[in-house]
């Protein structure tokens, strides 16, 4: 569907698919695995069919957010690599949150604060990965002491990861004219030029 | 409440006070293990009491028989031939739930009710309550727990929690010909213990002792040893045993604290956005490209 046809193109169609896939994985995972996470949480389970099936179904939804990001990874690891203008953005994040964006230095597809998010992201991802191979007991067995520290790991990856994730999601909800980006994928050039200019004079040749 | 003889000290995964108006008194297994004879006896009463029989495996050239604790043999015996003082000793232990004062099963369990430990000390699993997610055997500092293959849920020794609540002693109690195993008071227990690592010490076995475990609180089987001062002996039975830091970090105050840390991170976004307001694109920037757009 075309809206206005001077929209820039932010992501393809299997970027957005790929993405959402992620986000849902990743819904239904912190909602399970909060239930084993405390007691407070333990309500939860009841999304899944119950404590049971929150229990044998959450590692394989692991397996799949695991490989669905690696997806996102490769797609986009290239587009993240920080630098000097990112370091520059990052030393004055503060004004950024404080609502004044004007004296922030420019930034290419990705602002700096999105390149460390990338980053934290990946690493959450492996850790659990790795953490949560390590306590699945249904079909692995590892040294005790490898599944506890196994237990703190996941555990202390997934609430990082939670509160990283709390944070991406602001961040386009406060960011007006984001949330279209990955519904479906383009965005308005006043946007870009406003949040990325280095990418909006890429892709328009201003 | 099912059991009404058995009251609640302890229930896993649950943050709020227990019934606790009555206070029965602490109960204890004692196992002899310097009059145990290996017969196996108890294992079978087990069996037979509980109803199941571990699958038959083979002969590895031991006498232990099945050769672990699973899921359907919840006490095995564990027979070690060690020389002391030039003599070839033959320790036999029976394993199994040492039902500890702070049992690090309890702890580690993510499932409300799946696991009670009663205020006499019995550590018991309700099976209609576990999950299987196997956090149990993470956290028991005596590798005792085991998850079925069958159902996915966990077992071990109940202390034969039924028969205690209608006031009989544990089976394997019962069969026990040698009287290697006692049953009663924990006080009443520790006296004759008392009794028998006296004699022990007559005889010569100058580390007899009784195995109580603190690092775990206290537990309610306890083992007499004719050498107290080297538990690995009988088959690796940990020295000091307590549940681990990892365990204690995993389940320790790191987690409310964690929750709080999140809920201040949802809820400084949605101040931050009553507070900042949303971040428009500026009308400045709207002109340009309209501008742009007339040209
Ligand atoms: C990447 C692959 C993953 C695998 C293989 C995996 C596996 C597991 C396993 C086996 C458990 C134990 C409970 C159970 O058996 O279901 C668990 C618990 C948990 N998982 Fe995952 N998981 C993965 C990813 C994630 C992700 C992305 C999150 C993020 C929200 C997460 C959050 C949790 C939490 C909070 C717990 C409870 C931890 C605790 O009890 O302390 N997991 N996971
Ligand atoms: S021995 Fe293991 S299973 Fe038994 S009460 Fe202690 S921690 Fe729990």
């Amino acid at each position: 569907m075309i809206r206005d046809p001077k929209d820039l193109q932010r992501y393809t169609a299997s970027e957005r698919a790929n993405h959402w896939v992620v986000g849902i994985c990743f819904i239904l995972l912190a909602l399970s695995g909060l239930a084993f996470f405390h007691p407070a949480f333990f309500p939860l389970s009841q999304f899944f069919g119950g404590p049971v099936w929150a229990r044998i179904l959450h590692p394989f939804i692991g397996v799949v957010l695991t490989i669905s990001f690696l997806g996102l990874f490769f797609r986009f690891w290239k587009l993240n690599r920080i630098g000097a203008a990112d370091r520059e953005w990052l030393s004055r994040v503060g004004e950024m949150v404080n609502g004044d964006d004007h004296g922030m230095p420019e930034q290419g597809k990705y602002n700096g604060g999105q390149k460390v998010m990338f980053w934290a992201l990946a690493v959450c991802v492996l850790l659990l990965f790795v953490s949560g191979i390590l306590l699945w007991r249904a079909y692995f067995s590892f040294p005790v002491d490898a599944v506890r520290l196994g237990a703190v790991v996941h555990a202390a990856a997934a609430a990082l990861m939670i509160g990283f994730i709390l944070v991406h999601v602001y961040a386009a909800i406060w960011v007006k004219g984001t949330i279209r980006a990955m519904w479906y994928g383009t965005v308005t050039r006043a946007w870009a030029k406003q949040h990325h200019r280095g990418w909006y004079r890429q892709v328009t040749g201003k | 409440m099912a059991l009404q003889s058995l009251d609640i000290q302890r229930r896993s995964a649950t943050t709020t006070p227990q019934p606790g108006a009555r206070n029965p008194v602490e109960v204890a297994k004692l196992i002899d293990v310097t009059t145990c004879i290996g017969c196996k006896a108890c294992q079978v009463s087990c069996s037979e009491w509980n109803d199941i029989r571990a699958e038959v495996g083979s002969n590895i050239g031991v006498y232990d028989n099945p050769i672990d604790l699973d899921a359907k043999a919840w006490t095995v015996m564990r027979y070690s031939e060690v020389e002391e003082n030039g003599k070839l000793e033959w320790l036999i232990r029976k394993d199994g739930c040492m039902h500890c004062s702070d049992p690090g099963c309890l702890k580690s369990c993510p499932s409300p009710g799946a696991i009670i430990q009663f205020k006499n000390g019995i550590v018991d699993f309700h099976q209609e309550n576990c999950i299987g997610c196997g956090y149990c055997v993470t956290g028991c500092p005596f590798n005792v727990p085991r998850i079925s293959k069958d159902d996915g849920k966990a077992y071990k020794c109940s202390l034969c929690s039924d028969r205690v609540a209608a006031g009989q002693e544990p089976s394997c109690v019962k069969t026990c010909p040698t009287g290697a195993i006692s049953f009663g008071s924990k006080a009443d227990m520790k006296e004759v213990a008392a009794r028998r690592i006296a004699n022990l010490k007559e005889r010569g076995y100058a580390n007899a002792g009784l195995y109580d475990p603190p690092g775990v609180g206290g537990t309610h089987v306890m083992y007499v040893l004719h050498h107290a001062d080297r538990p690995e002996l009988y088959a690796g039975l940990p020295k000091d045993p307590s549940i681990s830091p990892l365990v204690g970090l995993w389940k320790g105050v790191a987690k409310p604290l964690a929750t709080l840390a999140l809920a201040g991170v949802a809820l400084g976004s949605l101040f931050h956005y009553v507070v900042k307001g949303p971040n428009e694109i500026s009308k400045e920037i709207e002109d340009e490209i309209e501008k742009e757009d007339a040209q």
